[in-house]
């Protein structure tokens, strides 16, 4: 399984992502440490990288919740809304939960 | 950059129907900081805007400001602004254009939100967060009302100054 974690420097929510995932990861029996941890610091980078905001966790190059398709690639805060509606500047532990849990069954099968 | 108790720096910046404000000629002026696609800024926003409610019949002033560069963050730009007024997530609160971004250079603005309560003088007695959790609702905006509250009773805000947290200030290259 292939946890990776990219942020970007301007946006302060990357370590307390960082550590929901890791508390999901350790909830799960997984290794915290597995975690790649990739900074996204320019514009061609975050094109390249698709990366449309900080952070953006992907387990086997899937986003634990998937950007709409015309969102635009940005050096930016990214918004999420938790399940019960709020905004937030983390995913749901509940989405990274599902993602960390559909992977496990795929590696396993 | 400017200090507690220094004067702020005075400005006219354009509403989203074009419509010019100044801080000042009130009893307090509270001078907000803030974007559309910052996830600090929307979580902090209905707090706010719920601040300015409650004490618009005390006279009190709210401003809010969009200093991001629209053209990098086009989320950012002055067609989206008028879109979230129109759908009334403002409730009246002017919601300023800062294209220049010279207001923000001026009051030293970091972060989506960051406030700056000003007195009747213009003189500034609170910067900061509007309370210390943007992910709790019942904060209400504490450190705002407390300063509010301060000012308006004759006192000195206690915290003057608390670290504002959200996303940067998205600057021009």
């Amino acid at each position: 399984m292939h946890v990776e974690l990219l942020f970007w420097e301007g946006c302060p929510s990357h370590p307390q992502a960082l550590a929901e995932l890791r508390t999901t990861m350790v909830e799960l029996g997984l290794d915290p440490a597995e975690v790649i941890v990739r900074e996204i610091s320019t514009e061609d980078e975050a094109r390249r990288e698709r990366f449309v905001g900080s952070p953006t966790i992907r387990v086997n190059g899937t986003d634990v919740r998937p950007p709409a398709p015309d969102e635009p690639w940005a050096l930016t805060c990214r918004v999420y809304y938790r399940r019960d509606g709020r905004v937030s500047p983390t995913p749901d532990p509940q989405d990274l939960r599902d993602a960390l849990r559909a992977a496990r069954l795929d590696s396993a099968s | 950059m400017i200090t507690i108790g220094e004067r702020a720096p005075s400005f006219v910046l354009p509403d989203t129907e074009g419509v010019v404000h100044s801080p000042g000629e009130a009893p307090a002026t509270v001078v907000l900081f803030t974007c559309n696609h910052c996830p600090y800024a929307l979580a902090w926003h209905e707090r706010t805007v719920d601040v300015a409610r409650d004490y618009a019949d005390l006279g009190v002033r709210v401003l809010a400001i969009n200093s991001n560069d629209a053209e990098r963050y086009p989320r950012d730009s002055p067609e989206a602004m008028r879109v979230r007024v129109q759908r009334g997530e403002f409730d009246g609160v002017p919601y300023l254009r800062d294209e220049s971004q010279q207001v923000a250079r001026d009051y030293d603005a970091k972060t989506t939100p960051d406030v700056f309560v000003l007195d009747a003088n213009s003189l500034l007695r609170y910067r900061g967060a509007p309370d210390g959790d943007y992910e709790d609702p019942a904060q209400r905006a504490v450190f705002l009302r407390d300063a509010l509250d301060a000012v308006l009773d004759g006192r000195d805000p206690d915290p003057a100054e608390t670290p504002p947290i959200g996303c940067s200030i998205k600057w021009r290259t």
